[in-house]
């Protein structure tokens, strides 16, 4: 079965990788969207050092949101998702292995690039590894729950939109404590709690997202 | 003799049970809110540190605890459609759903209307009125789902998954929200704290309660007749009763 | 609980705009609710009576 999964996850990077724009656009989106909150709000240093554990955010939910609608559209298109309905490694494994490789695509460079971003809201160091840590836990909550609604919108017109309408409430808590850890820490309170119950949260969602998504697949698909 | 536990899982025979029982609660729905708002308007006294703007709980709260009540009923309803495949307890979340986004947005309407004189603002962060924004939206992506979807089992089931999800949420929602706002104390103040329960006020606030309660099922069991109506079009059943009612 | 007179009823207190905001916009979603089933059932009758007389079978 590890070898199906292996197999998941290579063909899904090798799709990504002959298509590197997919990949690139959701990172500009990311880090456009982060720079255009000074634009908004104004260049204040202390304001925007309070503000930017938020703003990265939220920022890396919208992006993460966007890449959501290709983890299971093309595999529909072309008729594979129905071979891996039918066939013998159980449909919620190969979800958690398309959910991981999706990680990889808009997750993690998210992940590798906000310490940049940090750096332009002035966000001292430690607070930084707080963030970057609070992200790499929380971003595949972010592919784990969004592949439920992927799962459920398969096909459906307005897309995106209902996508996000479904995704952004279930959002909200990993928001709260992914931004919470970094805040937390800027505020002397140290982040630890928060980075806790990611973790937990990852773990939770580890086990019945696949799960969720992968019954949401069977309703979508017959 | 032996009871059929199921005799009414079919939309041929709920069909004019619902009828029957929409008007019983209709009108038990219109006396428990008469009682209630008697108490609320005419027994309860005024209140000493609010006046007479708490009297905006007699709706709110009982409004809040239907929002959250009906989208646990409706998350039943749809998980025991998902489980045993029955039409009608699909068509049951769906018809609950409208009605509880409507109690959610009451609750949100009176909570800001009670915050303004109370606290000053239109909105506070407060860890409960921001987890009744969150259900809002989770009943909206729920009907949403549900219109975006012709074919009519596929979107009960997917509305079905949907809820669920959201139930499991719920808590994990509050908690978070909760705790962001104990956080942030600074930046925000709690909603006016209901006050000091004369049993009077308690009395009327559980009196409305019961009747947004009974009001919450005619409504929902009259629109499911309209969606047994829109769905089973081409039913024996169906016709009979166009041809009955003409 | 005496109000003393029909304006001072209608008034409560100073705050007649937040009470009763909340209380007719309430009234009015709820009448809004029943109002719009009423007219949903209205369709869907009226959609049933002209397929029966085509013909039953079809979706």
């Amino acid at each position: 079965m590890l070898a199906a999964l292996r197999c998941v996850i290579h063909r899904d990077l090798l799709l990504a990788a002959r298509r590197m724009s997919d990949v690139l656009t959701v990172l500009l989106f990311f880090v456009i969207v982060v720079s255009l909150f000074p634009l908004g709000i104004g260049p204040d240093p202390a304001l925007l050092r309070t503000i930017a554990p938020g703003v990265v955010w939220v920022a890396a939910l919208l992006a993460s949101m966007l890449a959501l609608n290709r983890m299971f559209a093309s595999d529909h298109a072309d008729g594979t998702l129905e071979q891996m309905l039918l066939g013998a490694t159980p449909l919620g494994m190969t979800v958690a292995a398309k959910v991981f490789a999706h990680w990889l695509i808009s997750g993690l460079p998210l992940v590798l690039i906000s310490p940049v971003l940090a750096l332009q809201f002035d966000l001292p160091q430690e607070l930084i590894g707080v963030l970057a840590i609070s992200l790499a836990l929380g971003t595949p909550v972010l592919s784990l729950i969004g592949a439920i609604g992927a799962a459920l919108t398969l096909g459906l017109r307005g897309g995106g939109a209902l996508l996000s309408l479904l995704v952004l409430p279930l959002y909200v808590p990993v928001l709260i404590i992914g931004a919470g850890a970094a805040e937390a820490a800027a505020s002397g309170l140290g982040g630890q709690a928060q980075i806790l119950l990611l973790g937990g949260l990852l773990v939770f969602a580890a086990v019945f997202a696949p799960w969720a998504a992968a019954v949401a697949l069977r309703i979508s698909v017959e | 003799m032996s009871i059929n536990w199921f005799k009414y899982s079919s939309p041929q025979t709920f069909f004019p049970l619902a009828e029957k029982l929409a008007l019983w609660f209709g009108a038990l729905a219109l006396v428990a809110c008469g009682v209630g708002l008697y108490i609320g308007f005419f027994v309860a006294p005024t209140d000493a540190q609010q006046g007479e703007a708490y009297r905006i709980i007699f709706i709110h709260v009982p409004a809040a605890w239907m929002s959250m009540f009906l989208y646990l009923v409706m998350a039943f309803w749809a998980g025991l459609g998902l489980a045993f495949n029955t039409r009608l307890s699909g068509m049951m979340a769906s018809a609950i759903a409208p009605t509880g986004a409507l109690f959610t947005f009451v609750a949100l309407w009176t909570g800001s209307l009670w915050g303004k004189p109370t606290w000053g603002t239109w909105w506070v962060w407060d860890a409960r009125l921001t987890s009744e924004l969150i259900l809002l939206f989770l009943y909206f992506g729920f009907m949403a789902l549900q219109a975006a979807i012709d074919d009519a089992r596929r979107a009960d089931k997917a509305g079905a998954v949907l809820a669920l999800v959201g139930v499991v949420n719920i808590p994990i929602i509050y908690f978070s929200v909760k705790w962001w706002n104990t956080l942030h104390q600074g930046a925000s103040v709690s909603l006016a704290k209901a006050p000091t329960m004369a049993a009077t006020m308690f009395t009327g606030m559980i009196v409305m309660a019961l009747g947004f309660w009974f009001y919450s099922i005619a409504a929902a069991l009259m629109r499911a007749r309209c969606i047994m109506l829109e769905r089973e079009r081409s039913s024996d059943w169906a016709v009979e009763y166009v041809k009955r009612s003409a | 609980m005496s109000w003393g007179s029909w304006e001072n009823f209608l008034a409560m207190g100073g705050y007649a705009f937040y009470v009763w905001g909340s209380y007719l916009v309430t009234l009015g979603l709820i009448l809004a609710e029943v109002v719009l089933l009423a007219m949903r059932k209205r369709t869907a009758l009226g959609r049933l009576r002209a397929r029966g007389t085509t013909g039953q079978g079809e979706r």
